[in-house]
Protein backbone atom coordinates (compact mmCIF):
# COMPACT_ATOMS: atom_id res chain seq x y z
CA UNK A 1 0.00 0.00 0.00
CA UNK A 2 1.59 3.30 -0.82
CA UNK A 3 1.78 5.77 1.16
CA UNK A 4 -1.01 7.91 -0.87
CA UNK A 5 -3.85 5.42 0.57
CA UNK A 6 -2.49 5.21 4.33
CA UNK A 7 -3.92 9.22 4.43
CA UNK A 8 -7.13 8.30 5.61
CA UNK A 9 -10.83 10.26 5.12
CA UNK A 10 -10.99 13.54 6.70
CA UNK A 11 -14.30 14.38 8.06
CA UNK A 12 -15.53 18.10 6.86
CA UNK A 13 -16.57 15.99 3.27
CA UNK A 14 -19.07 18.72 2.24
CA UNK A 15 -16.61 21.63 2.34
CA UNK A 16 -13.84 19.03 1.50
CA UNK A 17 -16.01 18.54 -1.87
CA UNK A 18 -16.83 21.57 -2.72
CA UNK A 19 -13.02 23.12 -2.70
CA UNK A 20 -11.91 19.57 -4.32
CA UNK A 21 -14.50 20.58 -7.15
CA UNK A 22 -13.31 24.14 -7.55
CA UNK A 23 -9.36 23.48 -7.43
CA UNK A 24 -10.57 20.08 -10.75
CA UNK A 25 -11.63 23.96 -12.13
CA UNK A 26 -8.98 26.22 -11.66
CA UNK A 27 -6.87 27.52 -14.19
CA UNK A 28 -2.70 27.10 -13.88
CA UNK A 29 -2.75 30.93 -13.87
CA UNK A 30 -5.35 31.11 -10.94
CA UNK A 31 -3.35 28.62 -8.94
CA UNK A 32 -0.32 30.34 -9.97
CA UNK A 33 -1.25 33.61 -8.99
CA UNK A 34 -2.37 32.47 -5.49
CA UNK A 35 0.61 30.80 -5.04
CA UNK A 36 2.41 34.00 -5.35
CA UNK A 37 0.35 35.97 -3.64
CA UNK A 38 0.99 33.22 -0.80
CA UNK A 39 2.36 35.03 2.45
CA UNK A 40 4.59 32.53 3.75
CA UNK A 41 5.24 29.32 1.00
CA UNK A 42 4.65 25.94 3.11
CA UNK A 43 7.45 23.07 2.18
CA UNK A 44 5.62 20.82 0.29
CA UNK A 45 6.79 17.02 0.08
CA UNK A 46 5.40 14.98 -3.27
CA UNK A 47 3.97 11.59 -1.91
CA UNK A 48 2.16 10.47 -5.43
CA UNK A 49 2.45 12.15 -8.91
CA UNK A 50 1.80 14.08 -10.63
CA UNK A 51 0.99 11.34 -12.91
CA UNK A 52 -1.40 10.84 -15.36
CA UNK A 53 -3.91 8.12 -16.24
CA UNK A 54 -7.68 7.42 -16.80
CA UNK A 55 -11.14 7.43 -15.60
CA UNK A 56 -13.47 5.25 -16.99
CA UNK A 57 -17.03 7.44 -17.78
CA UNK A 58 -20.13 5.82 -17.41
CA UNK A 59 -23.48 7.09 -18.27
CA UNK A 60 -26.81 5.52 -18.00
CA UNK A 61 -29.05 3.81 -20.61
CA UNK A 62 -32.21 5.99 -21.26
CA UNK A 63 -30.15 8.58 -18.69
CA UNK A 64 -31.71 7.40 -15.34
CA UNK A 65 -31.28 3.48 -16.07
CA UNK A 66 -28.34 0.87 -15.51
CA UNK A 67 -24.92 2.31 -15.68
CA UNK A 68 -22.85 1.60 -19.13
CA UNK A 69 -19.06 2.60 -20.03
CA UNK A 70 -19.24 5.37 -22.11
CA UNK A 71 -15.52 6.13 -22.71
CA UNK A 72 -12.63 7.16 -21.13
CA UNK A 73 -10.90 10.01 -19.92
CA UNK A 74 -7.89 11.86 -19.13
CA UNK A 75 -7.40 12.09 -15.50
CA UNK A 76 -4.04 13.43 -13.74
CA UNK A 77 -3.89 12.87 -9.80
CA UNK A 78 -1.27 14.47 -7.02
CA UNK A 79 -1.06 14.02 -3.59
CA UNK A 80 1.54 16.25 -1.42
CA UNK A 81 2.28 16.72 2.08
CA UNK A 82 3.10 19.77 4.03
CA UNK A 83 5.58 19.86 6.65
CA UNK A 84 2.67 20.33 9.07
CA UNK A 85 1.22 16.53 8.25
CA UNK A 86 -1.39 17.54 6.40
CA UNK A 87 -2.01 16.13 3.03
CA UNK A 88 -3.70 17.47 0.40
CA UNK A 89 -5.17 15.49 -2.95
CA UNK A 90 -5.75 16.80 -6.28
CA UNK A 91 -7.41 15.08 -9.52
CA UNK A 92 -8.80 17.21 -12.69
CA UNK A 93 -9.59 16.08 -16.13
CA UNK A 94 -6.66 16.86 -18.62
CA UNK A 95 -2.80 16.26 -18.46
CA UNK A 96 -2.04 19.53 -16.70
CA UNK A 97 0.85 17.77 -13.99
CA UNK A 98 1.87 21.66 -12.94
CA UNK A 99 -1.49 22.81 -12.36
CA UNK A 100 -2.55 19.27 -10.44
CA UNK A 101 0.81 19.65 -8.33
CA UNK A 102 -0.73 23.27 -7.03
CA UNK A 103 -4.16 22.04 -6.74
CA UNK A 104 -3.17 19.29 -3.96
CA UNK A 105 -0.85 21.96 -2.50
CA UNK A 106 -4.04 24.04 -1.97
CA UNK A 107 -6.33 21.42 -0.90
CA UNK A 108 -3.77 20.75 2.05
CA UNK A 109 -3.88 24.51 2.70
CA UNK A 110 -7.57 24.67 2.64
CA UNK A 111 -7.45 22.00 5.44
CA UNK A 112 -5.27 23.79 8.03
CA UNK A 113 -7.00 26.63 9.99
CA UNK A 114 -4.30 29.93 9.50
CA UNK A 115 -4.72 29.14 5.76
CA UNK A 116 -7.87 28.25 4.76
CA UNK A 117 -9.74 31.64 4.62
CA UNK A 118 -6.51 32.78 2.30
CA UNK A 119 -7.39 29.73 -0.06
CA UNK A 120 -11.09 30.72 -0.07
CA UNK A 121 -10.54 34.33 -0.87
CA UNK A 122 -7.09 34.60 -3.19
CA UNK A 123 -8.28 31.12 -4.79
CA UNK A 124 -11.56 29.47 -4.47
CA UNK A 125 -13.75 32.51 -4.69
CA UNK A 126 -11.82 33.83 -7.75
CA UNK A 127 -12.70 30.49 -9.33
CA UNK A 128 -16.43 30.41 -8.40
CA UNK A 129 -16.77 33.62 -9.92
CA UNK A 130 -15.43 33.05 -13.18
CA UNK A 131 -17.84 29.95 -13.34
CA UNK A 132 -20.25 31.54 -12.37
CA UNK A 133 -19.81 34.16 -14.87
CA UNK A 134 -19.08 31.57 -17.73
CA UNK A 135 -21.92 29.48 -16.65
CA UNK A 136 -24.51 32.78 -16.54
CA UNK A 137 -23.09 34.24 -20.50
CA UNK A 138 -23.28 30.03 -21.90
CA UNK A 139 -27.08 30.36 -20.00
CA UNK A 140 -28.48 33.88 -21.70
CA UNK A 141 -26.89 33.24 -24.79
CA UNK A 142 -28.20 29.73 -24.87
CA UNK A 143 -31.53 31.52 -24.09
CA UNK A 144 -31.58 33.86 -26.75
CA UNK A 145 -32.24 30.64 -29.11
CA UNK A 146 -35.31 29.71 -27.32
CA UNK A 147 -38.08 29.34 -30.09
CA UNK A 148 -40.95 31.62 -28.89
CA UNK A 149 -43.79 29.88 -30.75
CA UNK A 150 -46.78 31.96 -31.57
CA UNK A 151 -49.66 31.40 -33.40
CA UNK A 152 -51.27 33.27 -36.55
CA UNK A 153 -54.85 33.21 -36.80
CA UNK A 154 -56.62 33.00 -40.25
CA UNK A 155 -60.11 33.36 -41.23
CA UNK A 156 -63.30 33.85 -39.30
CA UNK A 157 -63.59 30.77 -37.47
CA UNK B 1 11.65 -21.95 -45.98
CA UNK B 2 11.18 -18.47 -44.78
CA UNK B 3 13.37 -15.71 -46.13
CA UNK B 4 13.55 -12.66 -45.27
CA UNK B 5 13.72 -9.52 -47.59
CA UNK B 6 15.05 -6.16 -46.61
CA UNK B 7 15.85 -2.86 -48.02
CA UNK B 8 12.80 -1.08 -47.44
CA UNK B 9 14.18 0.82 -44.10
CA UNK B 10 15.95 3.86 -46.38
CA UNK B 11 12.44 4.28 -48.13
CA UNK B 12 10.08 4.08 -45.29
CA UNK B 13 12.80 6.46 -43.02
CA UNK B 14 12.61 9.09 -45.95
CA UNK B 15 8.92 8.63 -46.60
CA UNK B 16 8.06 9.56 -43.09
CA UNK B 17 10.61 12.48 -43.64
CA UNK B 18 8.45 13.53 -46.89
CA UNK B 19 5.32 13.21 -44.92
CA UNK B 20 6.39 15.38 -42.00
CA UNK B 21 6.84 18.00 -44.49
CA UNK B 22 3.78 17.55 -46.97
CA UNK B 23 1.66 17.72 -43.01
CA UNK B 24 3.87 21.20 -42.45
CA UNK B 25 2.36 22.46 -46.02
CA UNK B 26 3.98 25.40 -47.32
CA UNK B 27 6.16 27.14 -44.80
CA UNK B 28 5.48 31.02 -45.52
CA UNK B 29 2.33 30.17 -43.74
CA UNK B 30 1.70 30.18 -40.64
CA UNK B 31 1.21 26.73 -38.50
CA UNK B 32 -2.03 25.75 -37.46
CA UNK B 33 -1.49 25.62 -33.08
CA UNK B 34 -3.60 23.13 -31.12
CA UNK B 35 -5.45 25.96 -29.56
CA UNK B 36 -6.91 27.02 -33.18
CA UNK B 37 -8.08 23.11 -34.09
CA UNK B 38 -9.77 23.23 -30.55
CA UNK B 39 -11.41 26.47 -30.91
CA UNK B 40 -11.92 26.78 -34.88
CA UNK B 41 -12.09 23.10 -35.32
CA UNK B 42 -14.12 21.99 -32.65
CA UNK B 43 -16.64 19.06 -33.92
CA UNK B 44 -14.14 17.65 -35.56
CA UNK B 45 -12.12 17.24 -32.10
CA UNK B 46 -15.79 15.78 -30.70
CA UNK B 47 -15.43 13.44 -33.65
CA UNK B 48 -11.97 11.92 -32.80
CA UNK B 49 -12.40 12.19 -29.29
CA UNK B 50 -16.01 10.19 -29.26
CA UNK B 51 -14.82 7.03 -31.65
CA UNK B 52 -11.13 7.13 -29.82
CA UNK B 53 -13.15 6.91 -26.71
CA UNK B 54 -10.89 9.21 -25.24
CA UNK B 55 -12.14 12.62 -23.76
CA UNK B 56 -9.31 15.24 -24.03
CA UNK B 57 -9.74 18.09 -26.70
CA UNK B 58 -6.21 19.07 -26.58
CA UNK B 59 -4.89 15.49 -27.60
CA UNK B 60 -7.48 14.89 -30.01
CA UNK B 61 -6.70 18.06 -31.49
CA UNK B 62 -2.63 16.98 -31.26
CA UNK B 63 -3.99 13.77 -33.29
CA UNK B 64 -5.96 15.98 -35.91
CA UNK B 65 -2.68 17.85 -36.69
CA UNK B 66 -0.62 14.81 -36.85
CA UNK B 67 -2.99 13.01 -39.18
CA UNK B 68 -3.08 15.75 -41.46
CA UNK B 69 -6.71 16.02 -40.94
CA UNK B 70 -7.60 12.63 -41.62
CA UNK B 71 -10.16 11.92 -38.79
CA UNK B 72 -9.79 7.99 -38.84
CA UNK B 73 -6.10 8.43 -38.39
CA UNK B 74 -6.25 10.49 -35.73
CA UNK B 75 -9.05 8.52 -33.98
CA UNK B 76 -6.44 5.37 -34.30
CA UNK B 77 -3.48 7.78 -33.24
CA UNK B 78 -5.80 8.97 -29.67
CA UNK B 79 -7.44 5.14 -29.64
CA UNK B 80 -3.18 4.21 -29.06
CA UNK B 81 -2.36 6.61 -26.82
CA UNK B 82 -4.61 5.60 -24.54
CA UNK B 83 -3.11 2.16 -24.15
CA UNK B 84 -0.19 3.69 -22.70
CA UNK B 85 -2.02 5.06 -19.40
CA UNK B 86 -2.83 2.89 -16.54
CA UNK B 87 -6.78 3.52 -15.08
CA UNK B 88 -7.59 5.17 -12.01
CA UNK B 89 -10.73 4.44 -11.48
CA UNK B 90 -14.50 4.72 -12.81
CA UNK B 91 -16.41 7.40 -12.72
CA UNK B 92 -20.02 7.54 -10.88
CA UNK B 93 -22.86 7.54 -14.05
CA UNK B 94 -23.22 10.89 -15.36
CA UNK B 95 -26.68 12.66 -14.15
CA UNK B 96 -27.72 14.41 -17.73
CA UNK B 97 -30.86 16.01 -15.95
CA UNK B 98 -28.15 18.18 -14.30
CA UNK B 99 -26.74 19.02 -17.55
CA UNK B 100 -25.93 22.84 -18.21
CA UNK B 101 -27.66 22.85 -20.95
CA UNK B 102 -26.49 24.33 -24.24
CA UNK B 103 -29.17 22.97 -26.75
CA UNK B 104 -32.30 21.00 -26.20
CA UNK B 105 -34.79 20.28 -28.67
CA UNK B 106 -37.93 18.11 -29.47
CA UNK B 107 -39.46 16.67 -31.91
CA UNK B 108 -42.75 15.47 -30.12
CA UNK B 109 -43.93 18.12 -27.59
CA UNK B 110 -43.75 22.02 -29.13
CA UNK B 111 -43.91 23.62 -25.57
CA UNK B 112 -42.55 21.56 -22.88
CA UNK B 113 -40.53 22.72 -19.47
CA UNK B 114 -37.32 24.42 -20.19
CA UNK B 115 -38.36 25.19 -23.80
CA UNK B 116 -36.78 24.26 -27.57
CA UNK B 117 -33.15 26.19 -27.58
CA UNK B 118 -31.81 25.95 -30.32
CA UNK B 119 -28.12 26.63 -29.46
CA UNK B 120 -25.51 26.82 -32.03
CA UNK B 121 -26.97 24.56 -34.81
CA UNK B 122 -26.97 24.16 -38.39
CA UNK B 123 -30.27 23.39 -39.12
CA UNK B 124 -31.83 26.37 -40.39
CA UNK B 125 -28.43 27.49 -41.96
CA UNK B 126 -29.21 27.67 -46.34
CA UNK B 127 -26.13 25.35 -46.63
CA UNK B 128 -24.67 28.37 -49.17
CA UNK B 129 -21.09 28.82 -48.77
CA UNK B 130 -19.82 31.98 -47.02
CA UNK B 131 -17.44 34.00 -48.85
CA UNK B 132 -17.45 36.40 -45.20
CA UNK B 133 -15.40 33.68 -44.40
CA UNK B 134 -12.70 33.85 -46.66
CA UNK B 135 -11.59 36.80 -45.43
CA UNK B 136 -10.63 37.14 -41.48
CA UNK B 137 -13.89 39.85 -40.79
CA UNK B 138 -15.48 40.48 -37.21
CA UNK B 139 -17.87 38.41 -35.76
CA UNK B 140 -20.81 39.47 -33.83
CA UNK B 141 -20.81 38.42 -30.37
CA UNK B 142 -23.79 36.22 -29.49
CA UNK B 143 -27.22 37.95 -28.46
CA UNK B 144 -28.25 37.23 -24.59
CA UNK B 145 -31.53 37.31 -23.25
CA UNK B 146 -32.40 36.30 -19.76
CA UNK B 147 -32.05 32.94 -18.60
CA UNK B 148 -35.12 30.92 -17.11
CA UNK B 149 -34.88 28.82 -13.87
CA UNK B 150 -37.16 26.39 -14.97
CA UNK B 151 -35.78 22.84 -14.87
CA UNK B 152 -35.29 21.30 -18.53
CA UNK B 153 -37.17 18.39 -17.98
CA UNK B 154 -36.64 15.01 -19.84
CA UNK B 155 -39.32 14.21 -22.22
CA UNK B 156 -39.33 10.65 -21.54
CA UNK B 157 -40.60 11.47 -18.03
CA UNK B 158 -43.77 13.50 -19.44
CA UNK B 159 -44.63 10.09 -21.15
CA UNK B 160 -43.74 8.28 -18.20
CA UNK B 161 -46.47 10.00 -16.25
CA UNK B 162 -48.69 8.22 -18.17
CA UNK B 163 -47.47 4.68 -17.99
CA UNK B 164 -47.14 5.21 -22.54
CA UNK B 165 -43.41 4.56 -22.78
CA UNK B 166 -40.95 2.39 -21.47
CA UNK B 167 -38.79 2.85 -18.33
CA UNK B 168 -34.97 3.64 -18.52
CA UNK B 169 -33.46 0.23 -19.18
CA UNK B 170 -32.47 -1.70 -15.96
CA UNK B 171 -30.55 -4.78 -15.41
CA UNK B 172 -31.11 -7.22 -12.40
CA UNK B 173 -29.30 -5.98 -9.50
CA UNK B 174 -26.20 -7.83 -9.36
CA UNK B 175 -25.28 -6.85 -12.96
CA UNK B 176 -21.53 -5.26 -13.38
CA UNK B 177 -21.63 -3.33 -16.31
CA UNK B 178 -19.50 -4.89 -19.32
CA UNK B 179 -16.25 -3.25 -20.11
CA UNK B 180 -15.47 -3.44 -24.45
CA UNK B 181 -11.68 -2.70 -23.51
CA UNK B 182 -11.36 -5.17 -20.78
CA UNK B 183 -13.02 -8.27 -21.88
CA UNK B 184 -13.48 -10.24 -25.84
CA UNK B 185 -16.64 -9.44 -27.23
CA UNK B 186 -19.06 -12.53 -27.10
CA UNK B 187 -22.12 -12.37 -28.46
CA UNK B 188 -25.16 -12.38 -27.48
CA UNK B 189 -23.96 -8.98 -25.76
CA UNK B 190 -26.36 -7.18 -22.88
CA UNK B 191 -27.20 -3.50 -23.76
CA UNK B 192 -24.61 -1.50 -21.90
CA UNK B 193 -22.03 -3.37 -23.80
CA UNK B 194 -23.65 -2.40 -27.20
CA UNK B 195 -23.87 1.24 -25.87
CA UNK B 196 -20.20 0.94 -25.21
CA UNK B 197 -19.89 0.24 -28.86
CA UNK B 198 -22.19 2.34 -30.24
CA UNK B 199 -20.46 5.00 -28.63
CA UNK B 200 -16.79 4.64 -29.88
CA UNK B 201 -18.61 3.16 -33.33
CA UNK B 202 -18.22 5.06 -36.59
CA UNK B 203 -20.39 8.05 -37.13
CA UNK B 204 -20.70 7.25 -41.08
CA UNK B 205 -22.05 3.55 -40.66
CA UNK B 206 -23.79 3.93 -37.94
CA UNK B 207 -25.37 6.80 -40.16
CA UNK B 208 -25.67 4.18 -42.46
CA UNK B 209 -27.42 1.76 -40.72
CA UNK B 210 -30.10 3.99 -38.97
CA UNK B 211 -30.66 5.40 -42.11
CA UNK B 212 -31.82 1.64 -43.77
CA UNK B 213 -33.94 1.67 -40.70
CA UNK B 214 -36.05 4.81 -41.66
CA UNK B 215 -36.30 3.31 -45.25
CA UNK B 216 -37.97 0.08 -43.95
CA UNK B 217 -34.68 -2.48 -43.39
CA UNK B 218 -35.89 -2.88 -39.59
CA UNK B 219 -38.63 0.00 -39.44
CA UNK B 220 -38.63 1.21 -35.87
CA UNK B 221 -40.92 3.96 -36.28
CA UNK B 222 -38.67 6.92 -34.66
CA UNK B 223 -39.64 10.28 -33.27
CA UNK B 224 -36.71 12.06 -31.61
CA UNK B 225 -37.99 12.52 -28.13
CA UNK B 226 -35.35 14.94 -27.24
CA UNK B 227 -32.01 15.77 -27.86
CA UNK B 228 -29.51 17.52 -25.44
CA UNK B 229 -26.44 18.89 -25.51
CA UNK B 230 -24.63 20.60 -22.77
CA UNK B 231 -21.72 20.27 -19.91
CA UNK B 232 -21.95 17.16 -17.37
CA UNK B 233 -19.96 17.27 -14.02
CA UNK B 234 -17.67 14.14 -14.26
CA UNK B 235 -17.14 12.32 -10.13
CA UNK B 236 -14.90 9.96 -9.10
CA UNK B 237 -14.87 8.06 -5.71
CA UNK B 238 -11.48 9.08 -4.43
CA UNK B 239 -10.51 6.18 -1.75
CA UNK B 240 -8.07 8.56 0.49
CA UNK B 241 -10.90 10.77 0.48
CA UNK B 242 -14.20 8.30 1.11
CA UNK B 243 -16.43 10.45 -0.92
CA UNK B 244 -16.66 11.41 -5.04
CA UNK B 245 -15.35 14.45 -6.18
CA UNK B 246 -15.93 16.33 -9.22
CA UNK B 247 -13.09 16.03 -11.98
CA UNK B 248 -14.33 18.85 -13.77
CA UNK B 249 -16.89 18.77 -16.41
CA UNK B 250 -17.58 17.22 -20.63
CA UNK B 251 -19.27 17.98 -23.34
CA UNK B 252 -21.73 15.19 -24.16
CA UNK B 253 -24.56 14.94 -26.97
CA UNK B 254 -27.77 12.89 -25.71
CA UNK B 255 -30.46 11.53 -27.34
CA UNK B 256 -33.63 9.97 -26.39
CA UNK B 257 -35.33 8.37 -29.59
CA UNK B 258 -39.20 7.20 -28.73
CA UNK B 259 -40.42 4.40 -31.16
CA UNK B 260 -43.65 3.11 -31.57
CA UNK B 261 -44.23 -0.66 -30.36
CA UNK B 262 -47.33 -2.68 -30.85
CA UNK B 263 -46.72 -4.68 -27.77
CA UNK B 264 -46.56 -8.20 -27.38
CA UNK B 265 -47.57 -10.95 -24.97
CA UNK B 266 -45.10 -9.76 -22.30
CA UNK B 267 -45.99 -6.25 -22.63
CA UNK B 268 -48.93 -3.44 -23.15
CA UNK B 269 -48.74 -1.29 -26.39
CA UNK B 270 -46.73 1.79 -25.12
CA UNK B 271 -43.70 3.54 -26.83
CA UNK B 272 -40.06 2.06 -26.23
CA UNK B 273 -36.74 3.53 -26.71
CA UNK B 274 -32.79 3.99 -28.54
CA UNK B 275 -30.73 5.96 -26.62
CA UNK B 276 -27.65 7.48 -27.70
CA UNK B 277 -24.71 9.26 -25.20
CA UNK B 278 -21.54 10.58 -27.30
CA UNK B 279 -18.37 12.70 -26.23
CA UNK B 280 -18.55 15.97 -28.08
CA UNK B 281 -21.20 17.71 -29.73
CA UNK B 282 -22.09 15.61 -32.12
CA UNK B 283 -26.18 14.72 -32.30
CA UNK B 284 -25.69 12.91 -36.21
CA UNK B 285 -23.78 10.62 -34.21
CA UNK B 286 -26.67 9.96 -31.35
CA UNK B 287 -29.47 10.28 -33.70
CA UNK B 288 -27.64 7.75 -35.26
CA UNK B 289 -26.82 5.72 -32.09
CA UNK B 290 -29.86 5.65 -30.77
CA UNK B 291 -31.42 4.25 -34.19
CA UNK B 292 -28.92 1.80 -34.20
CA UNK B 293 -29.64 0.57 -30.43
CA UNK B 294 -33.51 0.63 -30.60
CA UNK B 295 -33.00 -2.08 -33.87
CA UNK B 296 -30.13 -3.94 -32.05
CA UNK B 297 -33.31 -4.09 -29.47
CA UNK B 298 -35.41 -6.36 -31.90
CA UNK B 299 -34.70 -9.78 -30.34
CA UNK B 300 -35.54 -8.94 -26.68
CA UNK B 301 -39.22 -6.68 -27.49
CA UNK B 302 -39.99 -9.98 -29.71
CA UNK B 303 -39.50 -8.51 -33.29
CA UNK B 304 -39.02 -10.27 -36.62
CA UNK B 305 -34.97 -10.22 -37.69
CA UNK B 306 -34.91 -9.33 -40.66
CA UNK B 307 -32.31 -6.48 -41.76
CA UNK B 308 -28.65 -5.70 -40.85
CA UNK B 309 -28.94 -2.61 -38.67
CA UNK B 310 -31.11 -5.72 -36.40
CA UNK B 311 -28.32 -8.33 -36.91
CA UNK B 312 -26.02 -7.67 -33.08
CA UNK B 313 -23.11 -9.40 -34.23
CA UNK B 314 -22.89 -8.12 -37.50
CA UNK B 315 -23.31 -4.14 -36.40
CA UNK B 316 -21.12 -4.44 -33.35
CA UNK B 317 -18.57 -6.25 -35.06
CA UNK B 318 -18.53 -3.94 -37.60
CA UNK B 319 -18.58 -0.49 -36.14
CA UNK B 320 -15.07 -0.15 -35.32
CA UNK B 321 -13.77 2.24 -37.46
CA UNK B 322 -9.96 1.65 -36.00
CA UNK B 323 -10.55 -2.54 -36.72
CA UNK B 324 -11.52 -1.92 -39.80
CA UNK B 325 -9.36 0.36 -41.10
CA UNK B 326 -6.83 -2.09 -39.54
CA UNK B 327 -8.13 -5.02 -41.74
CA UNK B 328 -8.72 -3.15 -44.89
CA UNK B 329 -5.95 -1.22 -45.01
CA UNK B 330 -3.47 -4.30 -44.21
CA UNK B 331 -4.69 -5.63 -47.26
CA UNK B 332 -1.58 -2.63 -49.21
CA UNK B 333 1.19 -4.62 -47.13
CA UNK B 334 3.59 -6.87 -48.67
CA UNK B 335 1.59 -10.27 -49.90
CA UNK B 336 4.61 -11.31 -52.18
CA UNK B 337 4.66 -14.56 -51.19
CA UNK B 338 0.84 -15.73 -50.57
CA UNK B 339 0.58 -14.08 -53.79
CA UNK B 340 3.44 -16.64 -55.26
CA UNK B 341 1.45 -19.08 -53.85
CA UNK B 342 -2.19 -18.21 -55.80
CA UNK B 343 -0.67 -17.49 -58.94
CA UNK B 344 0.89 -21.32 -58.71
CA UNK B 345 -2.45 -22.80 -57.80
CA UNK B 346 -4.07 -20.75 -60.46
CA UNK B 347 -1.51 -21.76 -63.14
CA UNK B 348 -1.77 -25.19 -62.29
CA UNK B 349 -5.81 -25.08 -62.14
CA UNK B 350 -5.74 -23.62 -65.48
CA UNK B 351 -3.32 -26.22 -66.95
CA UNK B 352 -5.70 -28.69 -65.84
CA UNK B 353 -8.60 -27.67 -67.74
CA UNK B 354 -6.51 -27.19 -70.65
CA UNK B 355 -5.19 -30.52 -70.29
CA UNK B 356 -9.04 -31.94 -70.45
CA UNK B 357 -10.14 -29.72 -72.63
CA UNK B 358 -7.61 -30.85 -75.49
CA UNK B 359 -8.04 -34.72 -74.08
CA UNK B 360 -11.59 -34.40 -75.10
CA UNK B 361 -10.54 -32.56 -78.46
CA UNK B 362 -8.40 -35.90 -79.01
CA UNK B 363 -11.03 -38.71 -78.15
CA UNK B 364 -13.36 -36.30 -80.59
CA UNK B 365 -11.04 -36.38 -83.15
CA UNK B 366 -10.65 -40.39 -82.61
CA UNK B 367 -13.96 -41.29 -82.94
CA UNK B 368 -14.27 -38.80 -86.15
Amino acid sequence: MDLAEQIGPNTDTTGRRRAAGLLARATTGELQTAWDRLPAKPDVKPVRGPETGLVMVRGRIGGGGAPFNLGEATVTRATVLLASGTAGHAHALGTDKEKVRLAAVFDALWQESETRGFVETALLGVIEARIAAEDRQKAEETAATRVDFFTMVRGED
Amino acid sequence: MYVAVKGGEAAITNAHRLLADRRRGERSLPSVTIEQIVEQLGLAVDRVMAEASLYDRSLAALSVRQARGDLIEAIFLLRAYRTTLPRFGTSVPLDTTAMKIERRISATYKDLPGGQLLGPTFDYTHRLLDPSLLADGQVEEPMRKEASDEGVMRVSDILAHEGLIEPDGEFAEDHEAGDLTREPMEFPMSRDLRLQALARGDEGFLLALGYSTQRGYGRTHPFVGEIRIGEVEVELEVAELGFAVSLGRIRVTECQMVNQFKGSSKAPPQFTRGYGLVFGQSERKAMSMSLVDRALRAEELGEDITAPAQDEEFVISHSDNVQATGFVEHLKLPHYVDFQAELALVRRMRADIEAARNGGKDMQEAAE
